[in-house]
């Protein structure tokens, strides 16, 4: 349930706000399989030609149920409409906000590690399952960033996993699927959740990895990554950023000689995976992986 | 946010954990009249920052006098490049022991970690090197909480000279303060037994996850405000992430991740930014404010602007930043990398209003961004 397929049914929570109305249209004109929305103040009525339910709850026990959730809810409202969704047995959830309290967000992932229910996020842009469907605010149906072909691509941020998308499909090659992780501290699918995915992920011949500084999730990765037969790629932004300093993203800082991009990058190639410059060094670096 | 030792203290105090009794002052008169009443005390430097007492920020006086003159000293005194405004005058400790307590936000084991060691009184980067053994942790589930049974079993079998359950007290105590003030560090650093078998918390740090900030909204008031350079508070008050950086070429990007990749990416072809300065998220419709900004730092001889759409829309942002540039005309070279979201949109705009072609990728823009710092460099 971390790569969305177009068969699964999706609920989105928050469906009726200006957010939520604009990319749930996106989201069907792509062929993600909405069945649904949840606002307890417009129960009952449709939007988006689904209806909408006063929880997850009651949408689980509508006629065919769900299997995911995605949330357009404001940040201080995550926790209880997350917790409906895991109470209501979702497989998965997407998380897009921005700024949720960290407390609320390690009470959702104990309560979903107990249930069962994979999260991904908070604080994604969400994910693309090329030509199938897609979660969140991905510009999926722009063609010259999103086009199938066999490299999956994960990343922290949203707007740089874009461009190395982009620089992926001008390259002359495309995706098998983009997963988005999200910038925060704390979150469900972490890199190494992400880059396990994708690995077993069908049609998928080679990974990058867009990483950022802070933490120690792509030093995690790489232990995965070592025993990949597949091709993997990495680029992690933040090498210029100063000490001690949030750069934007919650979880991208770099305390003492913790979270360094010199610790994550000499991971990654002891690992066997090739440390990109630039994200535009990605198209090179696939041909001579990928070229029969 | 952080908060200093004097903000807390209450804190603790409040949630039934023993601290010495002490008054936060800003003069030397004050720091005696203040040890007039507590008897022998200790003058402590209050910034919320380490190595206080390295610095000779924290001073023990017997007598008023003596107060106000350690006062005198550290009043003023710059540690960790913060200037010492106030110190906190508190009755001295007799330490027979010294531990380290502290419960944090742990993104491995995406819960709340209790922490404790027997090596008190040093850093706790310092005791995870030198004693790692003597570095006991607990996970936690944030909704069943740490209860006395559980703090029991992190420091039972531990010698403590005979105080295992008081200390286990505290801890408990000290994991409901955390939650009930959304910390995402809160720390006691040394946890003092005396030779009475008191147990008292000698230090406090308290760093609040700045997502919660708006639902302690007193609290907040109490915390440290970040320190932040003119261009960064503007940039602060007007909602848009604003760094400021020691080089000369401004950077210009929505997203974070963008953002940060920009700047490497003006590093790896020889240049140094000016500054982080992010318009994505919400804040996508700031490309004015955001570029008044960035041309505002003085000696930056290039700008690159590097959009890439997603949920920000690159003909949003380029809308705003080109109603500015015909406001201010700045006379500095730009180099702009489009794509994503409203590209074609935005390539259109740059088109008609400035003339002008974006380059084929951020590589591009940032060397050709590069190469004119360079040349304005050898000019002037």
């Amino acid at each position: 349930m971390r790569i969305v397929r177009k068969h699964h049914r999706v609920l989105v929570q928050g469906i009726t706000g200006k957010q939520g109305t604009f990319w749930t249209e996106r989201m069907q004109a792509y062929g993600t399989r909405i069945v649904g929305g949840v606002n307890p103040k417009k129960a009952g009525s449709e939007h988006c030609g689904v209806p909408v339910y006063a929880s997850a709850r009651e949408a689980m026990s509508a006629d065919g149920g769900f299997d995911a959730s995605i949330l357009f809810i404001p940040p201080l409202g995550v926790k209880e409409a997350a917790m409906d969704a895991i109470e209501a047995d979702a497989k998965g959830i997407c998380i897009l906000t921005e700024h949720i309290p960290v407390q609320d967000v390690m009470y959702i992932m104990a309560a979903a590690k107990e249930r069962g229910t994979q999260i991904t996020g908070p604080n994604t842009a969400g994910s693309v399952t090329v030509g199938e469907c897609f979660l969140g605010f991905m510009p999926a149906f722009n063609e010259r960033i999103f086009k199938r072909g066999s490299v999956g691509v994960m990343s922290r941020s949203g707007s740089l996993g874009t461009l190395m998308c982009q620089n992926i499909v001008s390259a002359g090659f495309g995706q098998s699927a983009f997963v988005g992780i999200g910038g925060d501290p704390v979150i469900g699918t972490t890199t190494r959740d992400a880059l396990e995915a994708l690995d077993h992920f069908e049609g998928t011949d080679a990974v990058v990895i867009v990483g950022e500084i802070g933490g120690t999730m792509e030093e995690e990765a790489a232990a995965y990554a070592a025993g990949m037969h597949k091709p993997v790629f990495a680029f992690i932004a933040g090498g210029a950023a100063p000490v001690g300093k949030k750069m934007g993203h919650a979880g991208a800082i770099v305390m003492g000689d913790k979270g360094t991009y010199r610790s994550k990058r000499t991971a990654l190639e002891q690992a066997g995976v090739m440390v990109l410059d630039t994200p535009s060094h990605v198209g090179d670096a696939l041909k001579g992986a990928l070229a029969k | 946010m952080n908060f200093e030792e004097y903000a807390a203290k209450p804190l603790l105090g409040a949630g039934g954990i023993t601290v010495p009794e002490g008054v936060v002052v800003n003069s030397p008169e004050a720091a005696a009249v203040a040890a007039e009443k507590l008897g022998k005390v200790v003058v402590k430097a209050q910034v919320p920052v380490g190595k206080r007492g390295k610095a000779g920020g924290i001073q023990l006086a017997d007598t008023p006098a003596l107060a106000a003159h350690h006062a005198r000293n550290i009043l003023g005194m710059t540690i960790g490049g913060l200037t010492v405004g106030q110190v906190l005058v508190e009755q001295q400790s007799d330490i027979k022991h010294e531990f380290y307590a502290a419960v944090l936000n742990d993104p491995v084991s995406k819960g709340p970690v209790v922490m404790f060691s027997t090596e008190g009184g040093m850093d706790i980067e310092d005791i995870a090197i030198a004693t790692p053994e003597r570095l006991h942790r607990a996970e936690v589930d944030i909704r069943r909480g740490f209860n006395r049974e559980q703090a029991v079993k992190l420091v039972g079998a531990l010698d403590l000279d005979g105080a295992n359950s008081k200390v286990a007290d505290v801890l408990s105590k000290l994991y409901d303060v955390y939650r009930e003030n959304d910390a995402e560090l809160l720390e006691i650093n040394p946890l003092i037994i005396t030779s009475k078998g008191h147990v008292v918390a000698l230090d406090c740090k308290f760093v609040m996850d700045d997502s919660a900030v708006k639902r302690h909204p007193e609290l907040a008031a109490r915390g440290t405000p970040e320190v932040l350079s003119g261009l960064e508070a503007k940039g602060d008050a007007n909602a848009v992430k604003y760094i400021e950086l020691d080089g000369d070429i401004a950077v210009l990007a929505n997203g974070a991740g963008l953002t940060m990749t920009t700047m490497d990416v003006v590093r790896h072809y020889g240049g140094k930014p000016a500054n982080f300065c992010e318009i994505g998220g919400e804040a996508y419709t700031k490309g004015k404010v955001a570029l008044e900004m960035v041309l505002e730092k003085p000696g930056v001889k290039s700008l690159v602007v590097n959009f890439c759409g997603a949920f920000a829309r690159c003909d949003v942002m380029m809308e705003g930043l080109l109603s500015a540039w015909e406001e201010l005309k700045p006379e500095l070279p730009v180099f702009f990398s489009i794509a994503g979201t409203g590209d074609m949109e935005a390539i259109r705009l740059l088109k008609e209003r400035l003339d002008m072609d974006p380059y084929p990728d951020m590589d591009a823009a940032s060397k050709a961004a590069v190469d004119a710092a360079r040349r304005a460099g050898a000019g002037s």
